[in-house]
């Protein structure tokens, strides 16, 4: 089977959030960079999936050229090629995400069996692009999954709700999204970044349509305020902490 | 002007809080559910897309539920409108202004929305929730979409994370999966439940199902106590409900203590083991 792995470059924000001047972007300066946490996992599972039934994967990521990053350390935990849809760096809505990945799936030779998805990414958390790409294909979509299996091409996905699990029964092709916890990465080998320099990775550069959803600016939430009571330090603090407990009604 | 709302479950409280949501735009705001029947997102979808076409509103609000933001994308999808997605307020207008949280609420956003209807789900917790609305049921549309074709039932073991009134965590402070017994041992005694920062379950010391944080689990307890956790923004995102929060680290620097409204500075291996010998004092056993 074939499986596409959309992804995206977000920061790592550690701690503390700091904004660039002009509030439209977190100053990353001093960050490194990583893939969104479900849409890792996408990736794991779309090895998982070939390296069980046969077939290539491919990860796709709209992003600037440094994504290319991202691109190779997928690769080097077993996702075969790249596909690299370039921008300058400056952040797309949906719709015209969504619409440049239809493009891109669309120009390829070989049909996608299965397109996966994170179930929101970890900085804009739009909830939407892998929506609109079923929909622009005309394939079912199913979403928040944490479980996939192949049973005569078709997919039994597992979704987490309160109380258990839903299942649902896809028909392939077909577009799913994931949530963290689905598998638990694997690192990547040393003779496996390797391999992933030699990976071919295919650059499309699209043009982004005007925004619908425009962001204006970004603004940090107020801060709690807070300022923490200090019980004391190290073991003699116990006496303080249990008080605390009986003050909060949960001794 | 009217506006629709989408109501999971007459009880739903994410729900109730959509509903004060659109109460806030337009006070006499129409409260739909869809009826009953296996869940199927595109189904539901297309019955909101109908609806919208009998009734033309300026508006339609969903919660920021998993099956809020997925029928609500399926919507946008389907008329080839902009949605934004866990909104904190709205401004309406052409177009609409919103406020809607990134980061897992770590940030906000500013954003102009072109379209109409406008689409929008709210963030959890953003306002309170209304009294319960009169509901109008409406039937799911469409034939032969993917819907929920069979439940499993959890194996309940213990307290969970989501209802536990005490959660007692440990980050990459705690040092191995071994060292996760004094954080056992005092979840065990005060009948709270053990969780766990992202760190942790990268590490493969402790099960997904522990985390908590921006793609793990977001609590409430009355008390949270978070042990060898720097405080990323990643894992605050999902113990922004607890009510009380006490941290427990040896940086006296680190970030979390900026949200706590308790500090125990030191080693989290000698801290924990005195605090449960305190609680066995005090309970006489």
């Amino acid at each position: 089977m074939n499986v596409l792995v959309c992804v995206k470059r977000v920061p790592l924000t550690g701690g503390k959030i700091v904004l660039t001047d002009d509030e439209r972007a977190i100053q990353t300066r001093h960050l490194g960079f990583t893939v969104s946490p479900h849409e890792e996992c996408g990736a794991e599972e779309a090895v998982r999936l070939i390296e069980k039934h046969g077939g290539a994967a491919t990860v796709l990521t709209l992003g600037p050229p440094e994504a290319e990053e991202q691109l190779r350390d997928l690769m080097a935990i077993g996702v075969d090629r790249g596909l690299h849809l370039v921008t300058d760096g400056a952040e797309w809505d949906p719709q015209a995400t969504a619409a440049a990945i239809v493009a891109a799936i669309r120009q390829q030779p070989e049909q996608q069996d299965l397109i996966l998805f994170g179930n929101e990414s970890a900085d804009a958390g739009n909830y939407q692009v892998a929506i609109r790409v079923a929909h622009a294909l005309g394939v079912p979509v199913v979403t928040g999954i944490k479980a996939i299996a192949v049973e005569d091409q078709a997919l039994r996905c597992e979704q987490e709700v309160a109380g258990g699990r839903d299942v649902y029964r896809v028909p392939m092709p077909a577009v799913v999204t994931v949530k963290e916890g689905i598998n638990l990465p694997r690192y990547p080998s040393v003779p496996g970044r390797l391999r992933a320099k030699r990976k071919p990775v295919d650059t499309i550069s699209p043009t982004p349509s005007e925004p619908r959803l425009e962001m204006v600016k970004l603004k940090l939430p107020e801060g709690s305020g807070k300022q923490a009571q200090i019980l004391g330090n190290g073991p003699d603090a116990a006496p303080a902490v249990v008080e605390v407990l009986a003050e909060v009604g949960v001794l | 002007m009217s506006v629709l709302t989408l109501i999971e479950a007459p009880d739903d409280e994410l729900s109730l809080q959509a509903y004060a949501f659109a109460q806030a735009i337009e006070p006499d705001a129409t409260a739909v559910t869809i009826a009953g029947g296996a869940y199927a997102p595109a189904a539901w979808a297309q019955a909101v897309v109908d609806l919208i076409a009998q009734r033309s509103p300026s508006a339609v609000v969903a919660p920021g539920s998993d099956r809020g933001n997925e029928v609500m994308a399926h919507v946008a999808a389907q008329l080839d409108q902009p949605m934004a997605a866990n909104c904190v307020s709205v401004t309406p207008g052409d177009p609409a202004t919103v406020v809607r949280v990134r980061w897992g609420g770590s940030l906000l956003e500013e954003a102009r929305v072109h379209g109409s209807p406008l689409l929008v789900t709210t963030a959890p917790h953003a306002v309170a929730a209304a009294p319960a609305p009169e509901v109008e049921t409406i039937p799911a549309a469409g034939n032969g979409t993917v819907s929920v074709t069979e439940h499993v039932a959890a194996t309940t073991a213990g307290v969970s994370l989501t209802d536990a009134d005490v959660v007692v965590s440990g980050g990459r402070g705690v040092g191995s999966a071994e060292g996760f017994q004094v954080i056992e041992e005092l979840a065990q005694l005060l009948g709270g439940a053990v969780g766990c920062s992202r760190a942790v379950t990268s590490a493969g010391w402790r099960p997904h199902t522990d985390q908590v944080g921006q793609t793990g689990t977001k609590i409430s307890p009355e008390i949270y106590i978070a042990c060898g956790i720097s405080g990323a923004t990643q894992h605050m995102a999902g113990c922004k409900g607890a009510k009380k929060l006490l941290a427990i680290n040896e940086d006296g620097e680190a970030s979390i203590f900026a949200s706590a409204d308790y500090a125990v500075i030191g080693d989290l291996h000698e801290i924990l083991p005195a605090i449960s010998a305190e609680i066995r004092k005090a309970k006489g056993t």
